[in-house]
């Protein structure tokens, strides 16, 4: 086994890297300057991982449909990002000449400053959260919805009625998928008895018989999970939910007005809302930075916690590959006739959970109510169904 | 129906991912400019002349006649035709373009010129790396760059070339016998000619004086006529109206200065 002050010190590592950086300024001015540390160290490492994750991605998608990918920049073309953010700064920056100028620009730099806003709360290891707010879930979804609005802002202001539509359809989707990514966390908050995602994470990080207590492994924890993870993909416009930016019916969405260094943003942005909502699922229903075994808690925290989020990254990826686009009307039935119920029903049995107390009832209660609820629904979705040729009721 | 069919595509493409690390045969991607595969030979890019033996403009079969220039659909075929002639590879008398221009950024390669062809002069090319820096100059061909030796069409397209070349050998073995026979035949119409301006003379002689003018008349017309048919047999030349020809492919070189040819370049 490995000492134990090794351990600790590889666990905290960046903590103490902070710490003794800090140590040179005199004592007043150490807060402030730990904040501007930790922001420099959330805004420099996650556009790195953004520019990582886009090489992987267009790897990972063409291994899917059976191609090489990219491989000419750089060894394996993991040099990729860096041609596309110079092409992306060397390209003229085009404003339509009906455009609202001011709000054209501000879109995408609200969009990128509501998403770091949200790595502000979440802890990313053991003592490694830059603000430990007490009701951290609530900003981060306030944060979370703001997005929203930069990606309205910037349908609006383009005058285009393809950035117009895809920001419609971006905020009646996001909108109807923030409702069920809330209620499937509340489950979460209700559980751990707090807001605070630190406390979450906490609550998560024991062990029985070598196994964790993460929330996933519950019935709730896990349907609360899987509901959270669809309404993730919508909210992030990833596939099967892109619908807004549906290359085919409306060239690139919200930001088809966008080119250069600020369409890079809005590129940027999305996938930083990925990342940061990953380490959000992971933080509250997979344990956050704990170890998955109690044997391997020797592991430094962050890198549980960021192996969590690559994971979850991969999953969004392996989604886009396999999934078709869905329909405007099928996105917004799915919303609301079945995830929404089955978060509401998922509130009513964590609840149940809770109740019954320690003891296998509560298994098989939990897990009968939810499978039967899924089934039913399931069901009566199909019967809804009339698939077959189309029949035109006014046109014949 | 319980989403069972997500599940089984994930399998799918998951199965597709790691297969593509293990097993080759699933990339089927050719990696362009270090892999390259052998072109087929039905492949069709852009035309070009074939010319034969070593010297271009001496064994190019095109005669200039200005088919293919007329058909080409997108219109990006330009000839000029030569006012003086050469002899094509039956050694009769042909023009030739002295400025033969295709324009590939207009080519659409239909292969339609090589259709129309009766001289099996313009094939299609299997050379597509034409990029060039010059989007002007550089996609317009001219004659020099046009020309491609047979041995070049023979290695791009072994069949058709040489189902052309045999073609070609028919056609020349034919030429050759009918010109010999056409020899033939003028030297027998040159003596009967004669035979009849002696025949005539002897007539002239009993008539009189005023007949001597005739009969040198009718000799010399023999005379005529015998040379032109030995002439004609020493060169080999084809049928007797190819002088006739000649006469009307001199007409055309004269007229055939359109004016919205030169308006479209």
């Amino acid at each position: 086994m490995i000492a134990r002050p090794l351990i600790e010190t590889s666990d905290q590592v960046f903590v103490l890297l902070k710490e003794w950086l800090v140590g040179f300024l005199p004592a007043s001015w150490q807060p402030a300057a730990g904040v501007v540390l930790c922001v420099a160290a959330i805004v420099g490492l996650f556009p790195v991982l953004f520019a990582l994750t886009t090489v992987l991605e267009r790897k990972g998608l063409g291994r899917i449909q059976n191609r090489i990918g990219p491989n000419r920049v750089g060894p394996l073309g993991l040099l990729q990002p860096l041609a596309d953010g110079i092409k992306s700064l060397t390209k003229e920056d085009i404003v339509p000449a009906s455009a609202d100028r001011v709000v054209h620009f501000l879109a995408p730099l609200v969009l990128v400053v509501t998403v770091f806003m949200g790595f502000a709360v979440e802890p990313m290891g053991r003592n490694m959260v830059l603000v430990d707010v007490d009701a951290g879930l609530l900003f981060y979804f306030a944060m979370g919805t703001s997005t929203e609005l930069a990606i309205f802002m910037a349908g609006w202001s383009s005058r285009n009625k393809y950035s117009l539509l895809g920001a419609m359809r971006a905020v009646a989707q996001m909108i109807s998928y923030e409702v069920a990514l809330l209620l499937s966390s509340v489950v979460v908050v209700m559980m751990a008895g707090s807001l605070s995602l630190t406390k979450i994470v906490a609550a998560q990080n024991q062990y029985t018989w070598g196994l964790p207590h993460w929330y996933i492994f519950t019935p709730w924890g896990l349907a609360g999970f899987l509901m959270y993870a669809i309404a993730t993909t919508a909210e992030t416009n990833r596939s099967p939910f892109d619908l807004p930016e549906g290359e085919s019916e409306l060239v690139a969405g919200y930001h088809t007005e966008y080119s250069g260094f600020k369409f890079a943003l809005f590129f940027l942005g999305e996938y930083l809302a990925m990342f940061s909502i990953s380490g959000l699922g992971a933080t509250l229903f997979l344990g956050g930075w704990s170890a998955p075994f109690s044997f391997l808690t020797w592991v430094p925290s962050w890198i549980w916690f960021f192996s969590k989020l690559m994971l979850s990254i991969f999953v969004f990826i392996w989604l886009r590959g396999t999934l078709p686009r869905l329909r405007q009307d099928q996105l917004m039935n799915f919303a609301w006739k079945f995830v929404l119920p089955m978060t509401l029903l998922n509130l009513l049995v964590a609840a149940l959970w809770r109740f019954l107390g320690e003891g296998w009832e509560r298994w098989v209660f939990c897990t009968a109510i939810l499978v039967v609820a899924y089934v039913v629904m399931a069901r009566m979705e199909m019967r809804r169904e009339h698939f077959g040729p189309r029949s035109y009721r006014y046109a014949e | 129906m319980f989403g069972e069919g997500i599940l089984k595509g994930l399998a799918e493409t998951a199965r597709n991912f790691f297969g593509s690390f293990v097993s080759a045969e699933r990339l089927t991607t050719v990696e362009y400019p270090e892999q390259r595969i052998a072109p087929f030979e039905a492949a069709r890019v852009f035309p070009f002349l074939v010319y034969d033996g070593e010297d271009p403009l001496a064994g190019l079969r095109c005669v200039a006649c200005q088919i293919c220039e007329k058909e080409c659909p997108p219109q990006c075929i330009f000839i000029v035709k030569s006012s003086d002639k050469k002899p094509d590879f039956v050694g009769k008398p042909q023009n030739y373009p002295v400025r033969f221009e295709i324009d590939i950024s207009v080519c659409m390669s239909c292969q339609i010129c090589v259709e129309v062809c009766p001289f099996d002069a313009i094939k299609m090319n299997t050379e597509f790396e034409l990029s060039t820096g010059d989007r002007f100059g550089g996609l317009l061909l001219n004659l020099d760059q046009l020309v491609k030796p047979n041995e070049y069409y023979h290695r791009i397209h072994p069949a058709g070339a040489a189902e052309v070349d045999a073609r070609l050998a028919g056609e020349k073995a034919k030429a050759e016998e009918k010109a010999k026979a056409a020899a033939e035949a003028a030297r027998a119409a040159a003596e009967a000619a004669q035979a009849k301006a002696a025949s005539e003379a002897a007539a002239a002689n009993t008539t009189g004086e005023a007949g001597a003018a005739k009969t040198t008349e009718g000799v010399g017309a023999a005379k005529a006529a015998e040379e032109t048919g030995v002439a004609k047999a020493a060169t080999g030349e084809a049928e007797a109206k190819a002088a006739s020809d000649a006469a009307k492919a001199a007409a055309e070189v004269a007229s055939q200065k359109q004016p919205d040819q030169e308006g479209r370049r």
